[in-house]
């Protein structure tokens, strides 16, 4: 449509001509603190915790697949095609519906369950934050649509905050076409700034650090 | 002024609930933003504003490589951008795309820019139904509103309107409790979100090094909005680049805790490009309209270019004491506050809303607290001495330069001039009791001496004038 008109426009307004090269921008500004494993971990609870989601540092596979089955309590669930799920034993336990790879059968079952259960590629200690990269394991949709959402993170998947998530993870955008940060239950205050969890996404948030 | 906005100031001032659910709203905002800049949870707060002002004015100064460099990366990636000089142009696009696909549903999730072109009443113009699904904004769209504020639109609005509104709307029971009511949104959104064809989103930032689409939010209705339809189309003024996907470390550190005090929102989606090869779900097709829709006027402005610095954060709205006064209805555009006095006249020009510049006491709270440091108070001063430049060519201020012609030639002449301190102090009524002049007997106040004293009190004049004091000392 109008692209070279816009970009001319643009051009003019600054005095500069096609192609002109640029000044260096300034430099980028991470700043990635040493703050040890446990006090990651810690942190990252805590966090979870004060954001209304609950978070369980499992012992041990076992502990973790004791801890799912006693929330879901006999309730149905979607699990995402994430290694960690099967290795845990999360995906096996009974009411798991897992390894879905058709979008249409995926978002029908996650329209009807009462639980999305999936890994996180990375975890942030400074905001409680898990960070899931769209791929053949993880699907968008079982984060999103039912009403509670499980996750299961590998402790070595904690990092200190998105400073250091930018400086490990440079160009999200070449390893997956979404990649999103979930900081805590979804929320909305925009009535009389009164707050509602759940609103689109899920109301109910449970982190399972292995 | 004009009379329109000086109406609906004035109906603002009168209505006593609205200005509670203002007050009240703006100073939560203001106490949450506070609590989440204080040194010791935020040490390198002032730090983070003055680096993300360095990197957007390299950007603004160099927008056309940054551009170019997003535009080849979304293509790279699967996705098509597409440049709109205005909103005629964008609906032509949504619309054309529409046809193509023969698609019904669009939903939407909350964007400031599509409100500034009325997309969705051109949409409905053409019968495509584009639901809002932020649930403020939803529900001023059920009620054929603007937003109220740019993070919260539905701020004026309180639980027994929300009722009213729902069931009118809806056909739904009248319900007065907040969660329950929006649980009936969510219902109602959730069948449209699964039904819709396309979605369309905003962007909080274009990342030009990824050709990505930056969304922040906490409801979630901007990741169904994305990822539940086959197409996405993220609608976003040429503005919102940054250059690397790093520089997110510093602006969504600070656009979190600026507009509700949250280090990081609910959700930050990070969006580059349609699904790839082996990923279960996720748009098909993925388009990025950059509109100009009167940008690049502003860009050639040199001394007020820092106006596209804006992230819409909302700080300068709800630290604005006329804001708080005058509501967001009040102003004369989508954008309200202190941000939305600087845009407007410089997207719409002056004369859309000569008033809009000079409804600030220039107090600088906006400044104060602009996370990317825009010097709003310098700009409104510059807006000011443009609109009278504007005034002066049309002669709209004869009168006015007139009166000022008089004024200066009794200046010249003392005699004149102290004669007429003791005419208007005879003449002048006495004060209120207080100490104050608030009106003058109507023979003495044409129009423009009522309008300005409608807006202030006088002092009564002192019994004896400085000169008749030195004369007797």
């Amino acid at each position: 449509m109008s692209r070279e008109h816009v970009l001319h426009k643009v051009r003019t307004a600054l005095a500069r001509s096609t192609g002109q090269p640029i000044e260096e921008p300034p430099p980028v500004r991470l700043r990635v603190p040493v703050v040890d494993l446990e006090d990651r971990i810690k942190s990252f609870c805590e966090r979870v915790e004060a954001l209304a989601g609950k978070a369980h540092r499992a012992t041990s596979d076992s502990d973790a697949r004791a801890y799912v089955a006693g929330v879901l309590a006999g309730r149905s669930a979607v699990a995402s095609n994430a290694p960690i799920l099967r290795e845990s034993g999360v995906a096996a336990l009974d009411g798991v519906v897992t390894g879905i790879t058709d979008r249409l059968e995926l978002r029908s079952l996650c329209e009807n369950a009462a639980c999305g259960i999936t890994a996180a590629d990375y975890a942030l200690a400074d905001t409680g934050s898990l960070v899931m990269l769209a791929s053949p394991q993880e699907a968008r949709m079982i984060s999103l649509l039912p009403p509670m959402h499980i996750a299961i993170v590998a402790r070595d998947r904690l990092l200190t905050g998105l400073d250091e998530l930018l400086s490990i993870l440079p160009y999200p955008a070449e390893q997956t076409s979404s990649m999103v940060l979930i900081t805590g239950p979804s929320r909305t205050a925009d009535i009389e700034q009164i707050l509602v969890r759940g609103v689109h996404g899920p109301g109910e948030i449970h982190v399972v650090v292995i | 002024m004009s009379a329109v906005f000086d109406e609906k100031i004035h109906a603002t001032l009168a209505d006593t609930k609205l200005q509670l659910a203002i007050y009240t709203a703006t100073g939560r905002l203001i106490e949450k933003r506070r609590k989440a800049i204080t040194p010791d949870l935020c040490p390198d707060y002032q730090e983070l504003r003055s680096h993300a002002n360095d990197v957007k004015r390299h950007t603004i100064e160099h927008l056309d490589y940054y551009l170019e460099e997003f535009e080849a990366k979304v293509t790279a990636h699967g996705g098509t951008v597409v440049f709109c000089k205005d909103g005629e142009e964008v609906a032509d696009f949504v619309l054309s795309l529409a046809k193509e696909r023969r698609a019904q549903l669009i939903v939407k999730s909350k964007s400031m820019t599509t409100e500034e072109v009325d997309l969705n009443e051109r949409l409905e113009h053409h019968q495509l139904e584009a639901v809002e699904t932020d649930l403020g904004e939803y529900l001023i769209q059920l009620a054929h509103e603007r937003p109220y504020h740019i993070v919260a639109p539905a701020l004026h609005k309180t639980r027994e309107q929300v009722a009213d509104l729902l069931s009118a709307k809806l056909g739904v029971p009248r319900e007065i409790i907040i969660e329950k009511q929006t649980m009936i949104a969510r219902a109602v959104l959730r069948e449209k979100f699964l039904a819709a064809d396309i979605g369309i989103s905003g962007a909080n930032f274009l990342v030009a090094d990824s050709g990505a689409v930056v969304l922040v939010e906490n409801e979630g209705n901007a990741r169904l909005t994305t990822s539940a339809p086959k197409i996405h189309i993220a609608i976003a003024g040429i503005e919102k680049l940054i250059p690397r996907a790093q520089d997110l470390a510093v602006f969504l550190k600070l656009l979190g805790r600026s507009a509700t005090g949250q280090p990081l929102t609910v959700y930050t989606s990070f969006l580059s490009g349609p699904r790839r090869g082996g990923e279960i779900d996720g748009p098909d097709e993925f388009y990025v309209v950059l509109l100009d829709n009167g940008r690049t006027k502003v860009l050639a402005d040199r001394e007020k270019r820092e106006s596209l610095y804006c992230i819409r954060c909302g700080a300068c709205l709800n630290h604005c004491p006329v804001y708080r006064k005058i509501g967001g209805h009040s102003f004369p555009w989508v954008y309200s506050g202190p941000i939305g006095a600087i845009l407007t006249p410089q997207f719409l020009g002056v004369n859309h809303e000569p008033g809009l510049p000079f409804a600030s006491s220039l107090c600088g709270a906006c400044a104060e607290v602009c996370p990317v440091k825009i010097d709003i108070p310098k700009i409104l001063l510059e807006l000011r001495s443009e609109v009278k430049k504007a005034e002066e060519r049309e002669g709209s201020s004869r009168l006015e330069r007139l009166a000022f012609r008089m004024w200066a030639w009794t200046m010249r002449h003392p005699r004149i001039y102290e004669m007429a301190g003791m005419a208007a102090a005879s003449l002048a009524p006495s004060s209120d009791g207080r100490g104050w002049v608030k009106s003058l007997p109507s023979a003495m106040s044409p129009p423009p001496v009522r309008a300005w004293l409608s807006q202030r009190d006088l002092p009564p004049p002192p019994p004896k004038s400085f000169r008749q004091m030195w004369r007797e000392r």
